[in-house]
């Protein structure tokens, strides 16, 4: 769960402070809001480097090291920046059952980076997940929002070739 | 819509449209509906541009008005995806294949002729075609939670009202009690669907008399499907996001809450978008909000998005992390029936428990304990996958065997492998062996037998699969999703997985199995919550039933099933070797190469591997088309 501490500057803009006070200001009084607050907050910035988490103690006085055991709680939340493509493998139940295992080295090798990491260009990134639910098309892998199925590791070098630019 | 009338009024106009696709033939004003399903499965296999294909060529041929096309939940059959189906006549068309559907519309919309090679070959049988009721993955079925999911447009609060919605909640909030309400549900004998089985009707009656003259109540509903391979619960989000809108309500109804929150994983978008739509269309129709069904009743609902953390799906965690916080269980008592959410006397119910319940208000309590088993009633849905053909979403009556739901219903297992085991309840439940396959399946013999119902994972393994490292796999997955907060789940799982990684490794010993033993029940004993109180549960059930396979991994180091990569070797049979140089080409170590060796009858020396370097990759064993490397 979480992830190590971010190695990349933060280059947060005006515009991104201005949309995450907006939402700060929107939900601040809802119960129990600090959860949707960082979702939106991921969301507009791509991760929540300590920077951004300081924004938003400062703003709803909830203690930084209270958000920042929150962020590193959940696996959605992210410390890094991801890469432009963001590989994620499944290797819920039925996809290991049926070799995603296999594929997600095979990517790791390929890649030449560990899960969790993004490759030195910025390009790649890669993760394990858990399962998305599309078991009946096991094993499966998702490039940002495009989603592989029924696939075997000779799909590897196909599917990352797609995504050359 | 404030009365009764007015909800009667769209239910008439509706159900005609919808009967076509269920009775076939009443007066839809279309003379086709075509079915396309936009669950997760489908939408991954391309069913999006199937459905802008179809409205492309309807338009091109002037079908729009006469043909409707509807995007639904998920029909079950994953596998088969993308599917679509054609209505009156119930033809199923399986794999479709965008460059082929002008084929379908010019012969069969039109032409009336289904295309027979697109058809999935279950439903033909020479010249007949059956409709999908007919065949053998759905004819065991008995569809209670689903029985929306694949016939309606989620998307369209109408068409659900057409099928009996929210005539439950009228009937409710019109001419029951509170405790009619409670008792109805008592009396049904149904249990929590999320994997405790505990008795629904009992939860709700704690909530509404514990603490009196509470000033505020709440209604939450898990649908924080954690289990890696379950995905009912999605599917009923996807498919039937207003039954569990109605629940809620009626829930809320009954115990004397205002609010409600559901819990939905990020990880699903398609079935958090309907459920946004869904509560849209609640509120403008006066399903949800004040004064529904102009009582003195108010009632809404908020969703909350999970952020990826597998103990959320406990019911204490859970309510921590709706009330913004890290998601850690809390001890118990207090229970969430007297202090949960925000400390105030609060019920949470699974996804799949609220789609029974407008059904049970609906036809009685005793219609549905007329179906299972004694002490489990109703019926259960399970995710298929793995090892099996038929992947998908069944639901079958409570003490339905395994051997039903695997051989029958399932297809049984692909390329003539032999079943292993069947893992039921994910993380926290056990693997299930051949020698208990007509065991009907329910809550109790599950948990006599070593596993537990989970949520409804059922996953099949074969020959193939090697039972330590599938224990392995679901230490690796619980030492990731603990939480931390208590020592026995955050330090014994992690000890459980280093003993399991030793033995894969062929490092283990025989002490090893009995130090597991009783590592397993430490933890199961002193754990604070769900989650490590079952996660000894893979290791325990593995030892039980496959414990020779443990003992070849640490007496005679080898893995029986090839799994264990330490364990292995790969092995060129010189005299199968043609000497052809593929596989040396193949691999990544460079460390297969030429021996002196040329077998009888053959040109080329023969290969060899040098074990040192070798990887075990097995990139070599692929592209030999002789056979002739083996691994052992």
């Amino acid at each position: 769960m979480g992830s190590a501490k971010a190695t990349v500057p933060f280059s947060g803009t005006p515009e991104q402070e201005a949309k995450l006070l907006e939402v700060i200001a929107e939900k601040q009084n809802e119960k129990g809001a600090l959860m949707p607050i960082l979702q939106k907050a991921q969301e507009i910035y791509g991760y929540l480097p300590i920077e951004v988490q300081t924004i938003i103690s400062d703003k709803t006085g909830v203690p930084l090291e209270k958000i920042y055991g929150i962020v590193t709680f959940y696996a959605q939340f992210s410390l890094n920046p991801k890469g432009k493509y963001k590989v994620s493998v499944c290797l819920g139940t039925a996809c290991y059952v049926k070799g995603s295992g296999d594929i997600y080295n095979k990517i790791q090798e390929k890649l030449g980076i560990q899960g969790g990491e993004c490759t030195p260009d910025g390009k790649f990134s890669l993760e394990a997940c858990r399962c998305i639910g599309a078991c009946g098309l096991a094993p499966v892998l998702t490039v940002n929002e495009d989603v592989y199925g029924r696939l075997t590791v000779d799909d590897v070098d196909t599917i990352l070739a797609k995504y050359s630019d | 819509m404030k009365t009764l009338e007015e909800l009667k009024a769209v239910r008439e106009k509706m159900e005609k449209e919808v009967s076509l696709r269920t009775h076939g033939g009443a007066s839809s004003k279309y003379e086709k509906h075509v079915l396309v399903c936009g669950g997760t499965g489908c939408t991954s296999s391309g069913s999006a541009k199937v459905i802008e294909k179809l409205k492309a060529e309807f338009a091109e041929k002037g079908l729009t008005d006469k043909i409707q096309i509807v995007k639904t939940g998920c029909f079950g059959l994953c596998a088969l995806g993308p599917i679509m189906i054609v209505y009156p006549e119930g033809t199923f068309y399986s794999r479709v294949n965008v460059d082929e559907i002008h084929r379908i519309v010019d012969e069969h919309l039109i032409g009336g002729k289904p295309v027979k090679e697109f058809l999935y070959d279950e439903t033909v049988n020479g010249d007949e075609i059956k409709s999908l009721d007919e065949t053998a993955f759905y004819k065991k079925q008995h569809r209670v939670a689903l029985r929306n999911c694949g016939v309606i447009n989620p998307e369209c609060i109408d068409e659900y009202i057409g099928r009996q919605g929210y005539q439950a909640l009228g009937k409710v909030l019109t001419s029951m009690s509170q405790d009619d309400v409670i008792k109805t549900i008592l009396d049904s004998g149904l249990r929590g669907r999320g994997g405790g089985g505990f008795p629904t009707g009992m939860k709700w009656k704690l909530a509404k008399n514990i603490v009196p003259n509470a000033d505020m109540k709440y209604v939450c509903c898990n649908a924080d499907e954690g289990d890696p391979g379950a995905f009912m619960d999605r599917s009923v989000l996807e498919g039937d996001p207003h039954v569990v809108l109605e629940a809620m309500t009626i829930a809320g109804y009954a115990i004397g809450a205002k609010q409600g929150y559901i819990y939905v994983r990020a990880e699903y978008p398609i079935a958090v978008e309907r459920l946004k739509i869904a509560i849209g269309q609640a509120r403008e129709k006066g399903m949800l909000g004040k004064n529904i069904f102009g009582t003195d009743f108010s009632f809404d609902i908020d969703l909350r998005l999970g952020a990826g953390a597998f103990v959320c799906g406990e019911e204490t965690a859970l309510m921590t992390s709706i009330e913004g916080n890290r998601g850690e269980p809390r001890p118990r008592p207090p229970f969430p029936a007297e202090k949960g959410l925000f400390q105030k006397p609060t019920i949470l119910n699974n996804v799949e428990t609220y789609a029974n319940i407008p059904q049970i208000i609906i036809n009685g309590s005793e219609w549905f304990a007329s179906m299972g088993t004694e002490k489990s009633k109703g019926t259960k849905v399970f995710a298929l996958g793995g090892k099996i053909n038929n992947t998908g979403l069944v639901e079958v009556p409570m003490g339905t065997t395994l051997r039903e739901v695997i051989e029958e219903i399932g297809g049984g297992i692909p390329k003539g492998k032999k079943f292993k085991a069947a893992q039921t309840g994910g993380p926290s439940g056990g693997c299930i062996p051949a020698e208990h396959f007509d065991i009907p399946i329910d809550y109790d013999n599950l948990i006599s037998i070593g596993s537990m119902m989970g949520s409804g994972g059922l996953i099949v393994m074969d020959e193939d699969n090697c039972m330590v490292d599938i224990a392995k796999f679901f230490l690796e997955f619980t030492v990731d999703e603990s939480c931390g907060k208590c020592a026995p789940c955050r330090i014994g799982t992690k000890r459980l997985y280093e003993i399991l990684d030793r033995i894969t490794k062929g490092k283990g010993e025989l002490e090893d199995l009995d130090r597991l033993e009783e590592l397993c029940y430490h933890i199961k004993a002193n754990s604070l919550c769900g989650l490590g109180q079952t996660a000894p549960n893979p290791v325990l059930s593995t030892l039980r039933y496959f414990r020779d396979e443990y003992i070849a991994h640490v007496v005679d180091k080898r893995c029986p099933a090839g799994v264990c990569k330490d364990l292995l070797h790969f092995e060129i049979m010189r005299d199968k070797c043609i000497g052809c140089g593929m596989c040396a080409r193949q691999c990544p170590a460079s460390a297969i190469s030429k021996t002196d060796y040329i077998a009888p009858g053959k040109k080329l020396p023969a290969m060899a591997i040098d074990t040192s370097k070798c990887v075990k990759c097995g990139a070599c064993i692929e592209t030999c088309k002789f056979k002739a490397i083996i691994k052992k």
